[in-house]
């Protein structure tokens, strides 16, 4: 997989989405679960404002300084006995991971969560070279056995409900118990237990890497990143170049921030830290560990106006906040990365000739930008994609265009807007009833297919008020 | 205190009653009120599709209207929030800079007027009814005006104000979204009435006829007997 799903047109992905009413009632049921734990845990904490200056800071200083802080932390994983490798593109990134696995002649790879390997593909690449790969995130597990995308990036599963999620048990692994959480949790671990027993190589994520002390950390609430790390031999963690913070301290700034501002908990469960690989004396830790940093578009947004898009920690708020993603899922952004943010980065990752839709699906409500934990102003970033998708890309509708340079015309000569306000009302005569138009013409169709259009109440407010300052003058 | 009014284009067009309001309201609050002949609209339609040039031309058509202004006062939080982003779009452009900034601040959408600068949270108005109130996105977050319309709300004589359901979240009108992706606004727009229709409100009250025009037009369209009233209309009846 690369971070396109697949080749169904925008529209069609976007009408599947409302017709699934199924998916529509758990995303909603999540969002809602979500977005009051977010607030009850930002008000709990207080300063919550303060708190977002405080991350925002964290991530512009970090991104601001990448070139230190990667140097740093590429050579403090090498002082722990780790290996790194910085991979300019998803293909790098693969055929690096593909040849420890065939040096290792690995036969079972287990995963934690992550959503960089799904963005570059690993799991397809490493089949490639004969090894099986078992996600070992419940969400992810789901998935994999049914050969299905994430739909969200923290709760990739969202979209299915319980029972979608039995019967792909038991078509798949020969489930027979009952639809409740904990049997088919209880199911599942049981299964993974004997993954995590055989496999050879464990693949991680990371959350944050640490320059200071070269420490790769991961948080989870399933706590499957622990055995992931401790079980295998061989331990390679993928993150994303800008996935990194100074020191402990910003660290946990930053994990606050997300564990909050994701699924509304002081902490999760578990965060696992891995710092290099065992070294002589030490008696845990995996005896060969590697370290890939993935660029694979990123640093040309550095130094860009979009450079803030890097900030994102990977919470999830932006998505859980946003009603067009309530109604159409995730899977209809057409990209790993759904939601506002994936409508911000994607085009930024993988261009805009197929993403070109993205920025547009957004009312620029702002409820994204208020919920970020960060601060990126994603509702700002989307009407610069817009701009450049008009301006630079020269994507948008020839109908539009003239639109608009009519719009200018008319909103720049004061002439020609006085003349509109006053033939608004005659002009839209023929289809006005009651004071409202039912079927609009031309531009007002899309509108009055769904509802009706007001027509204007009368004489235009500059006409009243020239009449009234005229009466004021002869009484 | 000399004030001159914003219509913005949709209630000069379409919804002059609004505007009317809002000018018998500011009056009525002591404000000597003029009104540029020369104002057009603030830009956000092209501004927000993408067509920064184009809505360059219309902003500035604004500032030049309003250059001698000592307060614009608008009835929309949207389209004053348009007007408070000059500032960010002419940073970079000589000619326009300063007047940008100038220009920005001394714009107000109309109860963030009354309350912040006139001090004034009861306009003595009295109103009988039901009401609910949706809070428009531009507004309360681009804008940062939550309180104030519901401040002087529960101070009209005769109003019951009760919660909107998921009042925060957006009806689905975003401009030309509504057209660019109607499917998507439809569904918005349809969950956003059920919202409404479950407060068992008679009136449903917003500062932005943006907004209102788009859960109006759905909820007539569905045979929903909710009246819609743009706020300046409540501050103003007696």
């Amino acid at each position: 997989m690369s971070i396109k799903l697949g080749e169904v047109p925008y529209k069609d992905r976007v009408q599947t989405g409302i017709e699934d009413d199924f998916m529509r009632q758990a995303v909603s049921s999540a969002q809602g679960r979500f977005r009051n734990g977010r607030l009850t845990q930002a008000a709990e904490l207080g300063n919550w404002e303060d708190w977002r200056e405080l991350g925002s800071e964290i991530r512009t200083h970090t991104l601001q300084n990448l070139d230190y802080y990667l140097q740093q932390l590429s050579d403090n994983v090498a002082r722990r006995g780790g290996h790194v490798f910085f991979a300019e593109t998803a293909e790098e990134a693969n055929q690096y991971v593909k040849n420890i696995i065939k040096k290792k002649q690995a036969k079972k790879v287990v995963k934690a969560k992550s959503m960089v390997t799904e963005e570059i593909g690993l799991n397809k690449a490493l089949e490639e070279v004969g090894a099986e790969v078992v996600e070992s995130d419940l969400g992810e597990w789901i998935l994999q056995l049914d050969e299905d995308p994430p739909s969200h990036i923290v709760t990739p599963a969202l979209h299915k409900n319980r029972q979608q999620i039995r019967e792909t048990f038991a078509k798949k692994k020969g489930y027979t118990g009952s639809d409740t959480p904990e049997e088919m949790a209880a199911f599942a671990r049981e299964q993974l237990r004997q993954d995590f027993l055989a496999a050879d190589v464990g693949v991680t994520g990371c959350n944050f890497a640490i320059a200071e002390s070269g420490a790769v950390t991961l948080v989870t609430n399933e706590g499957n990143a622990e055995m992931v790390t401790s079980l295998p031999d061989t331990v390679i963690s993928v993150m994303g170049m800008e996935r990194i913070v100074p020191t402990w301290e910003e660290m946990e700034v930053l994990v606050g921030l997300l564990t909050r501002a994701a699924v509304g908990q002081k902490l999760t469960s578990y965060i696992t830290a891995i710092t290099g690989a065992r070294l002589e004396g030490e008696i845990d830790g995996p005896e060969e560990f590697h370290l890939v940093v993935v660029d694979n578009g990123r640093s040309k947004i550095l130094g860009t106006e979009f450079q803030s898009a890097l900030h994102c920690i990977r919470c999830a708020a932006c998505i859980n906040a946003c009603p067009v993603y309530r109604h159409i899922g995730g899977h209809a952004y057409n990209s790993i990365y759904p939601g506002p943010i994936g409508a911000v980065i994607t085009p930024l990752l993988e261009g805009y000739d197929d993403h070109k839709e993205l920025p547009y699906a957004s009312t620029l409500c702002a409820a994204c930008t208020e919920a970020c934990p960060v601060k990126i102003p994603l509702h700002e970033h989307l009407i610069r994609h817009r701009q450049i998708i008009v301006e630079q890309e020269k994507k948008a509708p020839t109908a539009e265009k003239l639109m608009m340079k009519g719009f200018a015309k008319w909103s720049s000569s004061p002439g020609i807007y006085n003349l509109s306000a006053k033939m608004a009302k005659p002009a839209l005569g023929p289809w006005t009833k009651d004071g409202m138009i039912e079927n609009g013409p031309g531009p007002l169709k899309d509108w009055t297919d769904a509802r009706d259009f007001y027509a204007p109440q009368g004489q235009s407010f500059r006409a009243w008020f020239k009449q009234r300052q005229k009466d004021g003058e002869t009484s | 205190m000399k004030v001159s009014l914003f219509s913005t284009c949709l209630s000069d067009i379409l919804f002059a009653d609004v505007a009317k309001n809002t000018l018998e309201i500011l009056e009525r609050v002591g404000c000597e009120v003029d009104y540029p002949m020369e104002q057009t609209c603030c830009g956000q339609p092209a501004y927000n599709s993408g067509y920064l040039q184009e809505a360059k031309q219309s902003m500035k058509q604004m500032m030049k209207a309003f250059k001698h202004s000592e307060y614009v006062v608008g009835p929309s939080g949207s389209c004053v929030g348009m007007l408070k982003e000059y500032p960010k779009i002419f940073a970079d452009d000589p000619e326009w800079a300063e007047e940008a900034k100038r220009f920005a601040a001394k714009c107000y959408e109309i109860t963030e007027f009354l309350v912040d600068v006139m001090g004034v949270t009861d306009v003595g108005s009295t109103f009988k009814g039901k009401v609910t109130f949706h809070s428009s996105c531009h507004m309360k977050r681009i804008l940062g005006v939550k309180e104030q319309p519901k401040m002087l709300l529960r101070n009209v004589k005769g109003v019951e104000l009760v919660d909107l359901p998921m009042e925060e979240d957006c009806c689905g009108f975003g401009g030309t979204f509504s057209v660019k992706n109607p499917v998507i606004s439809q569904e918005m727009v349809s969950e956003k009435s059920r919202h409404v229709a479950e407060t068992e409100a008679e009136y449903l009250v917003g500062a932005d006829m943006g907004c209102l025009m788009n859960i109006g037009g759905r909820m007539r369209r569905e045979g929903k007997n909710v009246k819609v009233v743009h706020i300046t209309e409540i501050l103003n009846t007696h």
